[in-house]
């Protein structure tokens, strides 16, 4: 399967009405994630999230789309 | 309320439900304040990354909060919603502020919205107008003038929605010559919609029943108990 680059977040069980909420409700749980942290904390839990993150998906070959793609433009 | 046809109570149903608008509006706007002025260096980076995926994937631009549009509130904990009975697809659930739906009416084109008035409203889709019962008709007809006198009665508009185009019905017939309502109200030969004064959907069912639709009139204005 390749990388999906479809608007794909979603909470089990819960009903949205607009289509903007469940990414907004992602993007508020991302940030507070950081709330008061230094910056060298929060690179280290940036880095803890996309091991985490990195092997829940498991497929390289999606996973090195990825790293390319978030390499581009830098 | 001021004409003595709905409790006191009501009025705290109208707090209730703007205080549930009011906290989604204060949510929407803090989330849109944090995304459009980032409080820490790691919040700035995200933003900006966002905004540089943004350019090539849909993804990434469903996240670009600049803002959301001021939206009505689907108010589904309401306590004016009576519950559906059985299934139905899309969003129009019991709380739901109506979606609009290009109709026609005596030969005109006009919105579902424009058509409705200040009163509580009863759509009637039916596949068929012209083959009615006669005692169906009666019913609506009935519910509809209950409504104009008795002082106790609630005023209450009946209003078909029909995919045909028929010419002779007694009641003000919409034609949804597009299917756009069927769509978006999922509805059937036979489904009923009972509609607020404000165009909140109050509730529904896939086929009429008098007593039902004045037991939800009832909890609509806090007259049940």
């Amino acid at each position: 399967m390749p990388l999906n680059l479809q608007a794909n977040f979603f909470e089990p069980g819960k009903r949205y009405f607009r289509a903007f909420t469940p990414g907004d409700d992602f993007y508020e749980a991302l940030i507070d994630t950081h709330r008061d942290l230094s910056d060298e904390q929060s690179a280290m839990v940036n880095a803890k999230l996309v091991l985490l993150l990195a092997n829940h998906v498991g497929d390289i070959s999606v996973l090195r789309e990825a790293m390319h793609i978030a390499r581009k433009d830098i | 309320m001021v004409e003595g046809k709905a409790p006191p109570e009501l009025l705290n149903t109208y707090s209730e439900e703007r205080v549930f608008a009011a906290e989604e509006n204060l949510l929407n706007s803090t989330r849109s304040t944090d995304f459009i002025t980032p409080k820490s260096k790691t919040s700035l980076t995200f933003r900006n990354a966002v905004l540089s995926l943004a350019r090539n994937h849909a993804f990434a631009r469903a996240l670009v909060n600049s803002g959301r549009l001021s939206v009505p509130s689907f108010l589904t904990e309401s306590r004016l919603n009576t519950p559906d009975d059985g299934p139905f697809s899309g969003d129009m659930v019991p709380g739901a502020p109506m979606d609009d739906a290009p109709m026609r009416f005596a030969g005109q084109d006009v919105w579902l919205l424009d058509q409705l008035g200040r009163r509580f409203c009863l759509l009637v889709y039916v596949n068929a107008p012209a083959s009615l019962a006669a005692n169906t008709l009666a019913q609506f007809k009935a519910l509809a003038s209950s409504a104009a006198d008795g002082a106790a009665a609630l005023a209450l508009d009946v209003l078909l929605v029909s995919p045909a185009k028929t010419a002779a019905t007694e009641l003000k017939l919409l034609q949804d010559h597009t299917d756009r309502f069927a769509e978006r109200y999922d509805a059937q030969d036979g489904t009923v919609y009972l509609i607020r004064p404000d165009q909140h959907v109050a509730a529904r069912w896939r086929a009429f029943d008098a007593v039902k639709v004045q037991a939800a009139l009832a909890r609509a204005t806090c007259n049940l108990h």
